[in-house]
């Protein structure tokens, strides 16, 4: 059978909400990750920032960001961030959609990944995001984990973790 | 059952190449090539069938953490990746669609990253209607890819 993303874990957040989504246990056997994640947070606000960290690590990140609000476009720097969650204030029922991809995350280099990460609110202000990010460790990543700025994810969120082979 | 991503060929560079080139693809929809590493030089181009002719142009939107900006560029020799590839962390993304037809031109859709120097999204344009048999790519100037960077083309099939 020819290779596709394989699916290696989910998470669909439950009722009460999550203070973070964890992936654990990350097989070194692939090549690339995907992560795809539906996302909406608890924060009084109409969008917050999604946060990743590897390994259980914070340390050592850096990152770029390229942000359209409906109103502007913005660039700035900004470690560890993958785009924004729809929010308490945003439009009901509505999820940003965070799309991460992780070249070579098994290799024996510093781990680059690429952000395209959107939110959606029936009013003024919704993010488009193009994020670029670094974290400068040689390790292979094993563990993958995302928080909101602040709050909780709430339910219906789901992330979907993925692994692609090059062989 | 339609797959997504089935590996066609992998590279990883050893520190002297000036040039990958990926060829024997057919079969596909799509191409998607994906790269993470460094080279000496600022940016990388990406070539079609060996042609060097001024048949290439892009539109790109990009940002460096201090500035955001729009460039636009016809009539180039290729279809130019910007980046920083001499600092750590570079990598990039480019879809190829429809790349087997012999009906129209052919674009890529690309992405860049780098989290120290900027990062952008663009579009490129190779104006020939042959379908795509090879596909180059190499850091500007006659600077090699570092060791260790890696190269990997898959295809994806729709149906």
């Amino acid at each position: 059978m020819a290779n596709t993303f394989e699916l290696i874990s989910s998470v669909t957040v439950g009722a009460g909400g999550a203070a973070s989504i964890d992936f654990t246990s990350i097989p070194s056997t692939y090549t690339d990750l995907v992560l795809e994640l539906s996302t909406r947070d608890s924060v009084a606000a109409i969008a917050s920032a999604c946060s990743i960290a590897f390994n259980g690590s914070t340390s050592s990140f850096t990152g770029l960001y390229l942000q359209g609000s409906g109103a502007g476009v913005a660039t700035g720097s900004l470690a560890r961030f993958i785009g924004n969650n729809d929010s308490a204030s945003a439009t009901a029922s509505t999820f940003a959609n965070i799309s991460v991809y992780i070249p070579n995350y098994a290799g024996a280099t510093n781990k680059s990944f690429s952000v395209d990460a959107v939110t959606e609110n029936n009013a003024t202000t919704s993010y488009t995001n193009l994020n670029a990010g670094l974290w400068s460790n040689t390790a292979a990543i094993n563990q993958i984990t995302l928080t909101p700025a602040s709050g909780t994810f709430v339910q219906y969120s789901t992330a979907y973790l993925y692994g692609v082979k090059n062989v | 059952m339609a797959s997504t991503y089935t590996p066609i060929a992998t590279y990883t560079a050893n520190g002297s190449q000036t040039s990958i080139t990926f060829n024997s693809f057919s079969g596909y929809t799509d191409l998607v090539l994906i790269s993470a590493g460094n080279s000496a030089a600022i940016t990388a181009i990406i070539r079609f069938n060996g042609d060097t002719g001024t048949n290439y142009s892009r539109t790109i939107i990009r940002g460096n953490g201090s500035t955001a900006d729009s460039v636009r560029q016809s009539n180039q020799d290729a279809i130019t990746l910007d980046g920083s590839y001499s600092q750590p962390g570079q990598n990039f993304i480019v879809h190829i669609m429809n790349y087997s037809n012999s009906t129209t031109y052919k674009t890529t859709l690309q992405r860049s990253n780098n989290a120290s120097a900027g990062l952008d999204q663009g579009v490129g344009l190779w104006r020939n209607t042959a379908a795509i048999t090879s596909l180059e790519m190499r850091p500007a100037g006659a600077t090699p890819w570092t060791s260790g960077t890696t190269f990997t083309l898959y295809g994806i099939k729709a149906a």
